[in-house]
């Protein structure tokens, strides 16, 4: 297996021309468009996708044409958003989906609409992708011209509106709710589920949310087949997914890979291994918001939700850190606590003040002003945040905290000792992170 | 942060910008769903919202100008304040930071002789943190205007800084040779 036998959702990376319109139609795009639209109804287009097995792409997993079917029948106005947000740290997939085939996305976007029969859908990208922006909204523009949007799609009667919206820098707006409400023209806080979007959510109607990845992986399906999907990954993962893979390894980059891939041959044969002088000494597979395995455990995982599953960690986005002997761990989990504090939206207390707690334990510990209670205290704060939020957000803090400490503890406990090396400002430039 | 330059300046919407919101208002399911968007008009123009830019997204959207505040300030793209001319943002996030984002950082605070939030007193340059770009695999990174430059060096800053001083803005990294 290598990485140009799977190219389901990668045909045109790293091409100068796969963002054109011409390109994508002569390599067959928009074919599962006028399938679509020549022959199935809504409801077949939702099977034929829950029968394929695929599973959000966005972090969670949750199987794309079941949500879909929770859209109440008959609702007279359903809203659909493709997430574009993509601001998990390590992850940067969606950005080549849009970037080197804007037209693929756009296409599973029309199909997904059409799926939950909505007249209106936003691709929400994040603010910092400013080129991007401008890439896709040509695209849409195109797409437009070439009567794939708009009023009575190729003569079917089916209408879809399409709007490019640009975020502004709030890693929480990727938070399905956070974006619904600052689309709305609010601050982009999450809201309390229920009830679910797909009941009630943008402007009081029914709303379906997906990542870019996720509906970028419709037209295969519906062109060829629920076999053909199947054909890779595992039962319970099937289909190819992006892995997003950042640090010292030899080719970092972005992959598509079968899911079920055993890591060990996707970091050896794949991904060639570290650069020299560097030895592998931890993974965060799926973004930072999923535990970190050492490792000699990640060794032994598949990369599919079940394996990483049982390894007590998570797929999520995809996004994977490899971490060399080199780094600090303690320096590593300052840095994602930082992130988190800085990114918490405010509104639950727990995670307001959890994440801030943990940054100052944390930055108190590499001062050399740690006291052997802290960890304690790490541990506390954290069960006083997981699970009881409005948004998972501070789960997604505590998730690293507590691995890194679970799996890394001796760096820990050695700043605590009284030989501790001198505090981090020798390490730190000057004003960096002191708020 | 901000260059010094008076902000009670009045301002009222260049023609393009005025069109610009128009259409948006007309394309958004509400008026105020068009607030980002609106913001957004109004920033490509002048850099910021200025006093006058809340009065016209207040009258022209029908939302309450606390409503146009609380959004302006939850979004850290959004500036109401005039700014450098060139703000290097440059990624501190933990992909960019195993890869060697701490020493890009102390390489610009030194070119720059200025440390992370600070402007520079000519109003040239601003150097700021940001949280992960989406470059994670080319770190170290940073963004400045609508554009991403990867795998930073001080060599590649150096000549980076160089050309902006020069009035250039060096091609980005994002800003592939596309076929059109
Ligand atoms: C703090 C936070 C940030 C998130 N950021 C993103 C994001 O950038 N992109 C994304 O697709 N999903 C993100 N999600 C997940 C979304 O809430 C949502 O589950 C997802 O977009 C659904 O799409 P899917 O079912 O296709 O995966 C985030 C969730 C949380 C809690
Ligand atoms: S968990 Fe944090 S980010 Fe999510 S809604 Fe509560 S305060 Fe906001
Ligand atoms: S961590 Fe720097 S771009 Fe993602």
């Amino acid at each position: 297996m290598s990485p140009n036998d799977y190219r389901m959702l990668s045909a045109r990376f790293g091409r100068n021309d796969g963002h054109k319109l011409a390109v994508y139609e002569a390599e067959g795009g928009y074919r599962a468009l006028r399938t679509v639209l020549s022959g199935m109804k809504p409801v077949d287009v939702r099977e034929q996708v829950k029968a394929a097995g695929l599973r959000g792409r966005g972090g969670a997993g949750f199987p794309t044409g079941v949500k879909w079917g929770f859209v109440p029948e008959g609702a007279d106005q359903v809203y659909f958003f493709v997430n574009a947000d993509e601001s998990e740290p390590g992850t940067f997939k969606d950005r080549y989906l849009l970037d080197y085939d804007p037209h693929q996305t756009i296409e599973g976007t029309i199909i997904s609409s059409y799926a939950v029969r909505s007249n209106l859908a936003f691709i929400y990208i994040r603010g910092e992708f400013g080129w991007l922006v401008d890439r896709v909204q040509k695209a849409v523009d195109e797409a437009y011209a070439a009567g794939y949007l708009g009023k009575n799609i190729l003569g079917s009667g089916y209408d879809l509106e399409m709007i490019v919206h640009k975020g502004a820098g709030a890693y929480i707006c990727g938070e399905e709710t956070g974006l619904i409400n600052s689309v709305a023209g609010r601050k982009g806080q999450p809201s309390i589920k229920p009830p679910f979007p797909a009941v009630s959510g943008f402007l009081g109607k029914p709303t379906i949310i997906n990542n870019v990845e996720s509906v970028a992986s419709v037209p295969f399906i519906i062109n060829d087949g629920v076999e053909a999907y199947r054909r890779n990954g595992t039962e319970k993962s099937p289909g190819t997914k992006l892995f997003s893979v950042s640090g010292p390894v030899k080719r970092p980059g972005v992959y598509e890979i079968p899911l079920g891939l055993p890591f060990r041959d996707f970091f050896n044969d794949w991904l060639g291994g570290m650069v020299e002088g560097e030895k592998l000494k931890a993974v965060i597979v799926g973004g930072s918001s999923v535990p970190v395995l050492p490792a000699e455990e990640i060794m032994n995982c598949n990369l599919d939700y079940e394996s990483l599953g049982q390894a007590g960690t998570m797929l999520g986005s995809g996004g994977m850190i490899i971490i060399p002997e080199s780094s600090d761990m303690v320096e590593l989990i300052q840095v994602l606590m930082h992130f988190y504090f800085d990114e918490s939206c405010g509104q639950c207390t727990p995670c307001r003040e959890g994440t801030g707690w943990l940054h100052k334990i944390v930055k108190r510990l590499r001062k050399g002003e740690g006291t052997p209670e802290d960890l304690a205290l790490i541990e506390h704060v954290c069960a006083g945040m997981a699970g009881l939020t409005i948004c998972p957000l501070a789960d997604a803090a505590v998730m690293p905290m507590r691995s890194f400490l679970a799996k890394f503890r001796p760096e820990f406990e050695a700043l605590i000792q009284e030989t501790a090396p001198a505090g981090p400002q020798s390490r730190w430039p000057r004003g960096e992170r002191e708020n | 942060m901000s260059k010094p330059m008076d902000t009670k300046a009045p301002w009222s919407p260049a023609p393009g910008t005025r069109a610009r919101i128009e259409a948006l208002v007309a394309r958004y399911p509400t008026k105020a769903s068009a607030l980002m968007p609106c913001i957004w008009a109004i920033q490509d123009e002048i850099g910021h919202v200025p006093p006058a830019g809340v009065d016209l997204l207040v009258e022209t959207l029908g939302v309450t100008r606390a409503r146009v505040n609380e959004v302006l300030t939850f979004f850290t793209m959004f500036r109401t304040e005039p700014q450098a001319d060139h703000v290097l943002q440059v990624c501190h996030n933990i992909s960019c930071h195993i890869l060697g984002a701490r020493p890009v950082i102390a390489h610009l605070e030194k070119k720059l002789g200025v440390r992370m939030g600070e402007t520079t007193p000519d109003g040239k340059f601003a150097l700021e943190g940001a949280e992960c770009l989406g470059a994670c695999g080319h770190g170290p990174c940073l963004q400045l205007g609508k554009h991403l430059y990867e795998n930073l060096t001080p060599e590649k800053i150096d000549r980076m800084l160089e050309s902006l001083r020069r009035g250039e803005i060096p091609r980005a990294d994002t800003d592939r040779e596309l076929e059109d």
